[in-house]
């Protein structure tokens, strides 16, 4: 029925109505209602935290539908089969630069991952590939690891993933953000290219530079959740009666917004002071064999505003980082003030405010809080602490919130609390990194005024970088930097004038294709349309789609240096530690005697203990007080005392006793201290009874003939090891499968599981294989290092061992999985999944108390628990000599475990956000 | 100096702000030194505790059954009736860990004075029961035995009497072992990870740079983290042992508390020094959390506080003195069980204070060097 209704209406890509959604309390979309041309490029403009990310998000059925309908591509996204049968057509970029990509791989591995989720055969693949990259001029670095790109080609890059299934609707969340000027209008030409040979695909961009959005062909202007006005660019226009796409937002602003705006008009520098506030002098900043910051040099003068203007990663913050002493430079020298900037040197660091590129203040502390600890900090004396405080509050506007915690403020706000800290105790020269990213343009307009305050009102030098070119023509003079070159220095009027260009942004374009920054890439000719090779997604499981995750584990792992040594070497290193640490085996305890007696009798008892391999023998004691005194001290475990005589009663066939003191401080060591010694005293006594007093022994024998089993010797480590190995193998492959799925929920890859077309299954199945393997690698390793360290036999059958572990670490893997589902922070699930098999392995399966002894729901979890029947096989091969005949049943009960943890985790795996 | 004080103390309260909006931390806190001692002390397993056995008996007799009756909970759970042919299959399959077998005609050969055997299997793989387990069975039987035939005939008793008494702890009861080596463990746990989670907190928040530009120097921060986490670690600790040992768990506790609040400070001078040090080596928390796993199980398995020390292979006792928790649970153990004073723990105190200077000089070197590479 939607389908003719489309059929209808067919310039239309989406339909929403009433679309509400909201974080907790903070209400993200409030009540939307748009219809979305078909087959154009649809701009979604607005500042950071309007809630453009979350209707992205919502059309490409990565986000739930909380309420009302989102209608995509002719059908509902709130019913999954219509998204499983649409997600192969909608291609979504997020936000955030690489934030679907995987940033370990190479560009190479990146694409073939995605090309292999949407089904393409090995040389459609390649073909694909090649085409895209040539196209993006990406192919030359077909092997650079994704990481390792500059911001521009990470978008590019992205771009590359996402159409490499000729996507019907392209959904871009701010790509452009942090990139460069030539990058971004490259970035758009490609898109144009690409728009061009596909004209009935469908383009919906977000974004917050207002210009970039003037060439596109129509616009929603969003604000606090709500739609403020939607149509082509040239209908705002008409619409609020301005010139530029900002000025028109502003307008559109609801009354109370711009109630206090007023156009940021900067007075002239006074020139009046030539001396120099800060100079950087060849400065170089080189980490390995990347130079970030290649001979640097300029000068700022007191009370000038001077920005510095460049992409992400082209040096900016690393330069301002060495002018503010907190990195030292590889060469060159930094002057501030006229003298070299000493790092140690405290008393230059009072003079100097700085305010770093994100919003870095404790946001556990309250804003008067943070404004007092710095104040404190910077040693303002403590009687003009209140008034700095309550001047700074004022003057930034932060009166209202001084008990607030920042996280409660709106972005705007917390900057000027940044600021206000920066500013506290009086500061010469500010340095701002990026300090208005992400500010919506009357915040950060007001933001503005203030720094043009302190700089013409308290002649404070300003130093601060941005990336909006309208920013940097507010300031006296800029330097445009790129791959750690400052291009240019000079006022904004003369850079335009030596061009000769029209705007800021066309200098600095030219300047950067004078510097070589063109890519070629706009060379190579798109054509992306070969409808007859793109094969239909395969619906139902599909081994490819699971491969191509199994692969992409495994490359992510070899290339992260903490996890895959815990994944090979953890095991090995745990197991030897617990090997040796958890003895039961008592030895070499050290014992003294108080021997009153010295006859042959009393001293040939002591011979007895001292030549036992249990005991070693200390300095014999003196006194009672003695016994006291040195078992205090921990010098001895044991004390003997052997009473007047001893022998002489003995002789006389009188009866006599021995006392004996036995350190009860560990509870476990004294009993079997108490049963060494019992044993011995009877083993003294049928000797004594047979040679020397010639009486009958037959009556002091014991009645018990006991026979240890399997482990004669009762050797601690022939029980231990085969106990620890189940527990190891339960606990660190559960941990490593449980962080494989919730890292990338932190990181943001998690995406792909949601606009893709894997399955829940095939996704988890795919991230299980790789640990599945590695297990029983450590599994095998254990097994050689149990054999041969702590010569443990191995008495039974190796291959029936092999297969319970194969069963087991299933199992194991699949309780990561399962672990994984209810956790959000990688922290928690290193906590979840070590508790969620310790706990069983240790106190319920049998490891120290048998299952049988077990009561109530821990006697439940040991009759089930596949730890309990692998703890049994592991002792019963080991030790007991056992075949799979006898252990067949155990493997049976622990199979069964296995689908059901796997499919528990499917099912509550979610296929999209919440 | 007196602005380097200032800083700390400044520093030092706003590490404490910090760590109080923290709900998450403040619940590890509270958990690991209340909840957690309570467990260890009262679910510590005994030595022989429900131990699972069977018996086949042959003999079918009023000494047999005499015997059969005198297992009983909560060392023993009742014994089942098995046959001889069902033994090895039970044993292998790890259903008992002890099976008694009494022979045909074991009354009449014992009244007869043959002095016939019962014979005892043992499955040694369930290592902590088998060797006490065993003695218990041993002299259940002989005593039921003896006190059967001496119903029948005066026997004659043992010539030389062992008196045995276990000082300290004279019913050798469990949970005062476990609460207090838990409380121990408490320390070392929590106060690495407070100190490195605030730290590596800092770094992810970008706090730490902010720091750097001010008039503080990284000594000064190092410090304050140390100070504020150890300390509240020390309040939790007298905590610990104040409310949740000596009252909640009626353990009697012997020496001085005072003295084992002050080798825990030396411990934490140690302990919280690690942390930073971890924390410069972990790029995140979740790596953070994988280190932990590493260097959190053998510090507290292999320093002598889960068993006894010289029972390890000499190798390990001796790497293990570099660790100081090794120092520290000796320390503990002299003066929480044995009451032992200032003059039997001070060669300990002394290795604590050694060990955590060390670590504290490191970590700094390692912290300003991590700061510098940013």
């Amino acid at each position: 029925m939607t389908c003719e209704l489309v059929a209808k209406e067919p310039a239309t890509i989406a339909r929403l109505q009433q679309v509400q959604l909201s974080y907790g309390k903070t209400k993200a979309l409030d009540g939307i209602s748009l219809a979305i041309p078909a087959g154009v490029m649809v701009g979604l403009i607005g500042p950071d935290g309007v809630g453009k990310s979350s209707l992205l998000s919502l059309l490409s059925g990565a986000r739930v539908i909380q309420q009302g309908t989102v209608q995509v591509l002719g059908g509902d996204m709130a019913s999954s089969s219509h998204r499983d049968a649409v997600c192969a057509d909608i291609a979504y970029m997020p936000q955030g630069l690489g934030k679907n990509l995987y940033l370990t791989l190479s560009v190479e591995e990146n694409l073939q991952f995605f090309a292999r989720l949407f089904g393409h055969k090995t040389a459609e693949r390649r073909r694909r590939i090649d085409e895209l990259t040539k196209a993006t001029g990406l192919y030359k670095f077909l092997q650079r690891p994704a990481g390792k790109l500059s911001g521009g080609m990470k978008q590019k890059l992205g771009l590359c993933c996402a159409l490499i299934h000729d996507p019907k609707l392209l959904i871009l969340d701010e790509p452009t953000t942090g990139v460069d000027p030539l990058a971004r209008s490259q970035f758009w030409q490609l898109i144009q290219k690409i728009r061009q040979n596909s004209p009935q695909m469908s383009v919906i961009v977000a974004t917050a530079y207002m210009d970039e959005a003037e060439g596109f062909d129509w616009l929603i202007a969003m604000n606090a959740g709500q739609v403020l006005a939607s149509g082509s660019p040239a209908e705002l226009h008409r619409q609020t009666k301005t010139q530029a796409l900002e000025a028109a937002f502003i307008q559109l602003l609801p009354e109370s917004a711009k109630q206090d705006y007023q156009a940021v008009v900067v007075p002239p520098l006074v020139d009046g002071d030539d001396s120099i506030a800060i100079e950087a002098a060849g400065l170089s900043m080189v980490f390995g064999d990347f130079k970030a910051v290649d001979n640097v040099s300029f000068q700022i003068k007191k009370g000038e505003i001077f920005g510095f203007l460049g992409s992400n990663g082209c040096g900016k913050s690393t330069t301002m980082k060495m002018l503010t002493g907190l990195l030292p430079a590889t060469s060159g020298q930094a002057l501030l003030f006229g003298q070299t900037l000493n790092p140690d040197d405290i008393s230059t660091r009072k003079r100097v405010g700085y305010m770093s590129q994100a919003f870095s203040l404790y946001s556990e502390l309250t804003v008067q809080q943070n404004l007092e600890l710095h104040a404190r900090l910077f040693h303002v004396p403590a009687g003009q602490i209140s008034d700095r405080v309550a001047e700074m509050s004022q003057r930034f506007g932060l009166q209202q919130v001084a008990a607030l915690l920042p996280d409660n403020l709106p972005l705007g706000m917390r900057q000027r609390l940044s600021l206000a800290v920066a500013m506290v105790h009086q500061p010469e020269l500010l340095i701002l990194d990026e300090p208005t990213s992400g500010v919506d343009p009357i915040a950060r307009d007001n933001f503005w005024q203030l720094m043009i305050d302190l700089a013409r009102q308290d002649r404070v030098t300003i130093f601060i970088s941005t990336h909006f070119m309208n920013e940097a023509e507010r300031c006296d003079r800029i330097s445009l930097m790129h791959a750690g070159k400052v291009l240019v220095s000079d006022t904004p009027a003369q850079i335009v004038a030596n061009q000769q260009a029209d705007n800021l942004e066309q200098a600095f374009i030219r300047y950067l294709e004078q510097a070589g920054g063109r890519d070629n890439s706009t060379e190579g000719d798109i054509n992306l349309a070969p409808a007859k090779t793109a094969e239909p997604v395969k619906k139902g499981f599909s081994w490819q789609r699971l491969w191509s995750f199994t692969q992409r584990e495994s490359l992510e792992l070899r290339r992260d240096p903490i996890r895959s040594a815990l994944a090979l070497l953890g095991s090995l290193v745990l197991m030897l530690f617990i090997g040796y640490g958890i003895t039961m085996d008592v030895e070499d305890l050290t014992f003294a005697v108080l021997d009153q007696d010295q006859s042959v009798l009393s001293q040939n008892y002591v011979l007895n203990l001292s030549g036992s391999r249990y005991f070693i023998e200390k300095p014999p004691l003196k006194s009672q007080q003695e016994i006291d005194q040195r078992m205090r001290s921990g010098d001895i475990t044991l004390a003997i005392e052997i009473p007047h005589g001893f022998g002489r009663d003995l002789s006389r066939g009188q009866q006599v006793s021995v006392a004996a003191w036995v350190d009860g401080s560990m509870p476990n060591r004294a009993e079997t201290i108490k049963g060494y010694v019992q044993g011995m005293h009877l083993h003294w006594l049928r000797i004594q009874a047979t040679e020397t007093l010639g009486t009958d022994a037959s009556s002091l024998s014991s009645a018990v003939e006991t026979r240890f089993r399997y482990n004669p010797d009762v050797k601690s480590l022939v029980a231990m090891v085969p106990a620890v190995i189940p527990l190891l193998l339960l606990m660190i492959p559960a941990v490593l499968t449980a962080l494989s799925v919730v890292r990338e929920k932190e990181l943001g890859s998690i995406i792909n599981l949601y606009v893709t077309p894997v399955s829940r299954l095939e996704f988890l199945l795919g991230k299980q294989l790789p640990y599945i393997a590695l297990a029983f690698i450590n599994f095998l390793l254990m097994l050689v290092t149990a054999i041969t360290l702590f010569n443990v036999p191995l008495t039974g059958s190796f291959w029936a061992l092999s297969l319970s572990a194969l069963v087991f670490v299933l199992f194991s893997t699949g309780f990561g999985l399962f672990a994984s589902t209810f956790t959000k922070s990688q922290i928690a699930a290193i906590l979840v999944s070590v508790l969620g098999t310790i706990i069983p392995a240790v106190q319920f399966a049998g490891m120290i108390t048998p299952v049988s002894a077990l009561e109530g729901a821990g006697r439940l979890i040991g009759e089930i628990h596949p730890a309990s029947f692998f703890l049994t096989i592991s002792r019963g091969v080991f030790s007991k000599a056992l075949q799979l005949s006898d252990i067949y049943p155990a493997v049976l009960h622990m199979a069964l475990a296995v689908p059901v943890i796997i499919l528990a985790s499917a099912l509550l795996l979610k296929k999209q956000e919440r | 100096m007196q602005h380097k004080l200032a800083n700390v103390y400044r520093l030092g309260v706003k590490e404490l702000w910090s760590l109080w909006r923290d709900p998450m931390m403040l619940l590890l806190i509270l958990y690991s030194f209340s909840a957690n001692i309570y467990i260890a002390g009262t679910s510590m397993p005994e030595t022989l505790h429900k131990a699972p056995i069977a018996v086949v008996d042959e003999d079918q007799s009023g000494l047999s059954s005499r015997i059969i009756s005198a297992f009983y909970l909560p060392y023993f759970i009742p014994p089942q009736l098995i046959s001889l042919s069902e033994v090895d299959a039970a044993l292998d399959a790890g259903v008992y860990s002890f099976v008694l077998n009494i022979p045909p005609a074991f009354e009449q050969d014992t009244l007869a004075g043959r002095s016939p055997k019962v014979q005892l299997s043992v499955d040694a793989t369930r290592i902590s029961q088998a060797f006490s387990g065993s003695g218990y069975i041993e002299q259940i039987v002989s005593s039921e035995i003896s006190e059967f035939s001496q119903r029948q005939r005066l026997n004659s008793s043992l010539p030389v009497d062992l008196v045995l008494r276990a000082s300290f702890n004279p019913n050798l009861t469990a949970s005062w072992f476990g609460s207090l080596m838990e409380v121990v463990n408490g320390v070392t746990m929590i106060s690495i990870i407070l100190t490195g989670a605030a730290l590596i907190r800092e770094r992810e928040h970008g706090t730490i740079e902010h720091l750097l530009v001010m008039p503080v120097t990284p000594g000064e921060i190092m410090v304050s983290k140390i100070l504020s986490m150890g300390l509240v670690v020390l309040v939790a600790t007298a905590f610990s042992l104040m409310v949740m040992i000596k009252i909640v768990l009626a353990v009697p506790v012997e020496g001085s508390v005072l003295l084992f609040l002050l080798c825990t400070a030396l411990q934490l001078f140690a302990t919280t020094s690690m942390g930073i040090f971890m924390a410069t080596v972990a790029r995140s928390m979740p790596q953070f959390g994988l280190l932990l796993i590493l260097v959190l199980l053998p510090l507290q398995l292999l320093s002598g506080g889960m068993t006894p020390r010289e029972s390890m292979p000499d190798l390990i006792q001796i790497i293990m003195l570099a660790a100081p928790n090794t120092h520290f649970v000796s320390a503990s153990q002299a003066i929480l069980y044995r009451g032992a004073g200032l003059s039997v723990v001070w060669p300990q105190m002394l290795a604590l204070l050694l060990i955590g200077t060390l670590l504290f000089s490191f970590s700094l070197q390692r912290f300003r060097k991590s700061l510098s590479a940013m």
